[in-house]
């Protein structure tokens, strides 16, 4: 397996919506490679005809009639919003003018 | 001959605590109030709490004394508990060991706590933790550092330290934690108390703030094993609000304690046994499984060929579904935002890079690695084939034995500070417990000794089949009672 090299971190924090400075990801990159390197020692196994386990129990689509339910009220769920308006979350600008 | 002084209200287990209720020697408000002098007595040195809710526990307390008078009872009736701050409890603040959740008050509530809440337990307040449930030793909270009450230069363990060592101190009589790689067992073989993590899907995770959604489960601490099935018995069983929430009715957990081993039989894995193991915790285990067979439990050699990948393929698997589980975490809806950002990216940013602590992005910067593309399969999917192995270890081993037996951590507590710069070092003192996890197995750690120079807990932990709790308990009760180790108590 590959190091993993500063331009590794800094797609992977952009994939994390994570920012690091210089140093800290020369420091990452470093933890991750030796987390990483230990890792790898899965690599020696034969898994060829494993099938993976994703999930400890054997239950699959775990359904409940389509029938609506009380929930939380609006005023409920936009108690903890750093911003609201109009009984909406406000967050900044998604889509911005161009030049 | 005069008789023994009778056990501090503080320091009684639920059955002492509920024969005393039963029969008016004392309330619950008394028995509050002792929890809550305790606290006043140890907290500052030990911090445990996150929040402390005295008021409402008292007011929690008559409630419950009131529906005893209207001749209510229950095991649970009117038991101070404290609550890992994982677990949303609706009105009250939940921060998950997080600056991003600092000031986050839960519209609703986990249903394990809405459990205990309707049998009437008391609620102390909420425990400290490992940021987001990710730690060995709770020095990752954002908040405050918990020490160890047997040395409180050391580390209570994690990531449900505060629930251990409040346990372990007397300030609460039990305590809700989670376990996703040994965050329940672990704290509870360094702080000397019990405790038990049931099989995944036991406990609806509805209302717990997820970690890892496939190895998440919630459990408990305890001063006695016998104390763990109330609580069990309580939180137990399925919920329509979990869709991962196994259908298996939860049985009597406390039916067949009677001491009595024989019939029973149990396995030491070599590959637990291996250099790196701190001696005395190898020889207490060792006396620990003398102790078993004088009970009548009969020994048999198992293998469990693959321990020596858990540790990778856990911080793989956990990983991946932590950085998935955490990407909620963006400052729109709840939570943290940082200031003065000009557009949404650079909020969501800001936000996550302000309000995560270093062992989080860590861990979601490894986690998002494993699933990006062109490592996926080398990493994650790898992982989850690494995963069927080990199942099919325990289940070989389980066809000799029914119950593993191992230490449930190579080491006792280290000093604070000791691993916090060495990330690796830090993930190898769960070898031992992860595996359970991975597999979805019930697994419980108890006191079996102290070391003998500075007098630190060292935890025996005991694995069984899925769902089969009741063995789980049965044996580690009869252990327990053979033993004087549950009766001690830490120097503070």
């Amino acid at each position: 397996m590959s190091k993993v090299s500063r331009q590794d971190i800094e797609k992977v924090a952009r994939l994390s919506r994570l920012a690091f400075s210089p140093e800290e990801s020369e420091r990452f990159a470093a933890q991750l490679n030796s987390i990483l390197e230990y890792a790898d020692k899965i690599n020696a196994l034969p898994t060829d005809d494993i099938e993976p386990t994703a999930h400890g129990l054997t239950l699959a689509n775990v359904f409940r009639p389509d029938e609506p339910r009380p929930g939380l009220t609006p005023d409920e769920a936009l108690a903890n919003a750093p911003e609201t308006e109009a009984q909406c979350f406000k967050v900044p600008p998604i889509i911005q003018e161009m030049g | 001959m005069t008789p023994p002084p009778p056990i501090p209200l503080y320091d009684r287990t639920i059955g002492q605590l509920r024969e005393a209720l039963d029969r008016a020697e004392t309330t619950s408000v008394e028995v509050t109030r002792a929890s809550l002098e305790r606290i006043e007595a140890v907290e500052a040195r030990v911090r445990a709490f996150i929040t402390l809710t005295p008021e409402a526990a008292l007011a929690m307390a008559e409630a419950a004394d009131a529906r005893r008078r209207a001749g209510e009872r229950g095991p649970l009736l009117g038991v101070p508990i404290g609550l890992k701050d994982v677990l949303c409890t609706q009105g009250l603040r939940t921060t998950c060991g997080s600056r991003i959740l600092e000031h986050f008050i839960p519209p609703y509530e986990a249903t394990a706590v809405a459990r205990l809440r309707e049998a009437g337990a008391v609620f102390l307040g909420k425990l400290n933790m490992d940021e987001f449930a990710m730690g060995s030793s709770t020095e990752n909270s954002a908040f405050q550092v918990t020490r160890n009450p047997w040395d409180l230069e050391r580390i209570p363990g994690g990531s449900s330290g505060g629930s251990a060592a409040a346990v372990a101190a007397g300030m609460c009589t039990a305590a809700l934690g989670t376990d996703t790689g040994g965050s329940i067992r672990q704290p509870a073989a360094m702080c000397g108390v019990v405790g038990v993590k049931p099989t995944y899907g036991r406990v609806s995770r509805y209302g717990l703030v997820a970690f890892a959604s496939s190895l998440d489960q919630i459990g408990c601490f305890a001063r006695a094993v016998a104390d763990c099935a109330p609580i069990l018995q309580t939180i137990c069983g399925h919920d329509p609000l979990d869709t991962t929430s196994a259908p298996e009715p939860a049985p009597d957990f406390a039916a067949s304690f009677d001491g009595d081993l024989r019939g029973l039989r149990f396995g030491l894995p070599k590959e637990y046994f291996i250099e790196g193991i701190d001696p005395e915790v190898e020889a207490a285990v060792r006396a620990a499984a003398g102790t078993l067979a004088d009970l009548g439990a009969e020994p048999a050699e198992i293998s469990l060929p693959h321990t020596e990948y858990a540790v990778a393929t856990y911080y793989l698997c956990a990983t991946a579904e932590a950085s998935s589980n955490l990407a909620r975490y963006d400052g729109a809806q709840y939570g943290y935002r940082a200031r003065g950002t000009t557009n949404i990216i650079d909020m969501f940013t800001r936000t996550r890079t302000e309000g995560f602590g270093a062992e989080v992005k860590r861990r979601i910067m490894l986690g998002t690695y494993a699933l990006s593309a062109g490592f996926y399969d080398a990493y994650y999917l790898k992982a989850l084939k690494v995963r069927t192995l080990m199942r099919r270890d325990f289940e070989e081993a389980f066809r000799h034995v029914d119950l593993v037996v191992t230490p449930t951590s190579p080491m006792p507590a280290f000093r604070l500070g000791d691993k916090i710069d060495d990330p690796l070092q830090m993930y190898l003192c769960d070898v031992f417990t992860i595996p359970c996890n991975l597999v979805g197995l019930p697994g419980i750690s108890l006191p079996c000794g102290l070391t003998r120079e500075h007098r630190l807990p060292i935890g025996l932990q005991l694995l069984a089949r899925p769902f089969a709790e009741a063995t789980l308990l049965r044996a580690a009760h009869a252990y327990e009672q053979a033993t004087d180790h549950h009766r001690l108590r830490p120097p503070l």
